[in-house]
């Protein structure tokens, strides 16, 4: 298949080294071995402390895009980079990922739940366990590591399961609709929370060599995403593309932001596009049509 | 008045059957003497009783026999299955090429092979042991591969992304992950391994090998002597009980503290 030129110069850009880009899929493509495409000339460069929300109805392969990230899943087309190497661990960047369930070990406590990373990297135990206590408290649970998972209740096994993720001090977390299980009031203060760490770590990048964080943020809730992130990707199913990509340039996020003109502008402009990317008419679910 | 006991959930666990049980002996007694039962037909509760106290050292000789061959053929048997449960959750070929053969031995009725193992292998104790084993290995295996199998995707994939090698893996999910099942099938397999230790002895029969339950039974037959069989089942069925509890309080005492089946 003939590139365009415009095409090949932007590959050939992608194999300079650039710092800044920590991940970047490369006109990805995926295809399942019943036909399904789950992805299709997907092109997203994820900058260091980036917070990008992946947003789209369920289909889009939003959640496949991640996994590629995370180097779970393998592109069928194109390819992935990260910090322009071929894979996570040569590029020497630390991934952590959350998913939609907790997947917290329910035979071992909070504590060594967050541990986990470490245990699996050798790390000696002197050394984690004060990182596994700053962990834990990063999300509000300073006093809980000795609770067992089931002990606790949905949000507080999903800030466990970010405190496992935080833990390793990523370069960049990839979380797969992470609150999407919680009732609304959970979730709203577990998306205010996320932000203000995000914007903690980020902060303190000012002067000396503290890691900046990357987020990548899938969802499906238009005013999650647009709440929570600096850019938002938005995506469309059969086959899953990316039909937007807006900048949300607010800089304070908290309750007013979620009343304010400019989220409401947000939250319309994205469902607009949806909607146009879609045919005019939105896909609710697989079932409605054939 | 309150009577405490009765609100003790442990007490009424404990009290609840035994009342049941009772009743019921009570029922049976009454209706032996009402009914005039002749004593070779069914003897009354109070007959076995007595039985079990004055044929006690010798009946329970022979408990200690099944006993010992029940235990050693559990052991074998949990030994074995958690090594091929193992093997078969290594690799797909092993187990698609291994796993009818341990159906086999399953279905394959003891019955129908202990008298060539009882031809084959010169040492009784070890050919009664060996046929015990066979029923009670399969429980283990297919839970324990069950259980290893098992592993929450997501938990995997978090083990993948951080790097774990095959033997973290194993260690510490998915060895953790299938207690709950290999109790399960502890559970059944102590049970079967009394069932097996009887079963073979009685095919093991009289000649001079026995000394065991079922051979006490077999004689008790042949004597028309039924207080004394019946003595012998409740021995079993009481072994096989004990059995049972040990095995339900192994597991409470280990994952009582994260699983829900052990809760309560």
């Amino acid at each position: 298949m003939l590139m365009k030129y415009s095409e090949i110069e932007e590959d050939f850009a992608s194999l300079t080294t650039d710092a800044n880009t920590v991940l970047f899929a490369n006109r990805v493509e995926k295809t399942y071995p019943n036909g399904t495409r789950a992805l299709d000339e997907v092109r997203l460069r994820i900058q260091r402390s980036d917070f990008v929300s992946l947003l789209g109805p369920s289909g889009c392969g939003k959640s496949t895009l991640l996994k590629m990230f995370a180097g779970l899943e393998a592109p069928s087309h194109g390819h992935v980079r990260w910090l322009g190497t071929d894979s996570p661990r040569k590029s020497g960047l630390k991934i952590a990922m959350v998913f939609q369930e907790a997947t917290l070990m329910p035979w071992a406590n909070v504590a060594t739940n967050v541990r986990l990373p470490l245990d699996l990297a050798g790390t000696p135990k002197a050394d984690s366990a004060p990182r596994v206590q700053r962990a834990l408290e990063a999300v509000g649970l300073g006093k809980f590591g000795a609770s067992y998972p089931r002990e606790l209740s949905g949000g507080m096994q999903m800030r466990a399961s970010i405190a496992r993720a935080l833990v390793t001090e990523p370069d960049v977390l990839l979380m797969d609709e992470p609150f999407g299980a919680l009732d609304e009031f959970t979730r709203n203060r577990l998306d205010a929370d996320l932000r203000a760490l995000w914007a903690q770590r980020n902060a303190r990048s000012d002067g000396s060599d503290t890691k900046q964080l990357a987020i990548v943020f899938v969802t499906h809730s238009i005013y999650e995403a647009v709440y929570l992130s600096s850019r938002v990707v938005m995506m469309a199913a059969r086959p899953g593309r990316m039909v937007a990509d807006l900048r949300i340039p607010d800089p304070v996020r908290d309750d007013d932001f979620r009343l304010s003109m400019a989220f409401t502008e947000h939250c319309r402009d994205l469902s607009a596009r949806l909607l146009a990317a879609s045919g005019g008419e939105f896909e609710h679910d697989e079932g409605a049509r054939r | 008045m309150k009577t405490p006991l009765l609100h003790n959930p442990n007490a009424i666990k404990i009290i609840a059957p035994a009342l049941v049980g009772l009743f019921l002996l009570l029922v049976w007694q009454v209706l032996c003497i009402a009914w005039k039962v002749p004593i070779y037909l069914v003897p009354k509760p109070s007959d076995i009783a007595m039985t079990l106290w004055n044929d006690g050292p010798g009946l329970l000789r022979a408990l200690g026999v099944t006993l010992k061959i029940t235990v050693l053929a559990f052991l074998v048997a949990v030994v074995l299955g958690v090594i091929a449960a193992f093997l078969f959750v290594q690799n797909r070929i092993v187990e698609t090429s291994l796993f009818p053969y341990a159906i086999l031995l399953q279905v394959t009725p003891v019955v129908a092979i202990a008298p060539l193992i009882i031809i084959w292998v010169k040492n009784p104790t070890i050919a009664l042991v060996f046929c015990a084993t066979l029923v009670a290995l399969f429980p283990i295996i297919s839970n324990t591969v069950l259980g290893l199998r098992s592993v929450s995707p997501g938990l995997l994939n978090l083990f993948r992304l951080n790097g774990a090698t095959r033997w973290q893996t194993l260690m510490r999910l998915r060895i953790p992950s299938a207690l709950p099942y290999f109790f399960g099938g502890l559970r059944i397999s102590s049970g079967l391994a009394l069932i097996g230790a009887v079963v073979a002895e009685f095919v093991a029969g009289t000649g001079g090998t026995g000394a065991g339950l079922a051979y006490e039974i077999l004689q008790a037959g042949f004597q028309l002597n039924i207080p004394r069989l019946f003595a012998a089942l409740v021995l079993i069925s009481l072994t096989g009980i004990l059995l049972f509890t040990l095995m339900a309080w192994l597991a409470k005492a280990s994952i009582s503290q994260w699983h829900e089946s052990e809760m309560s």
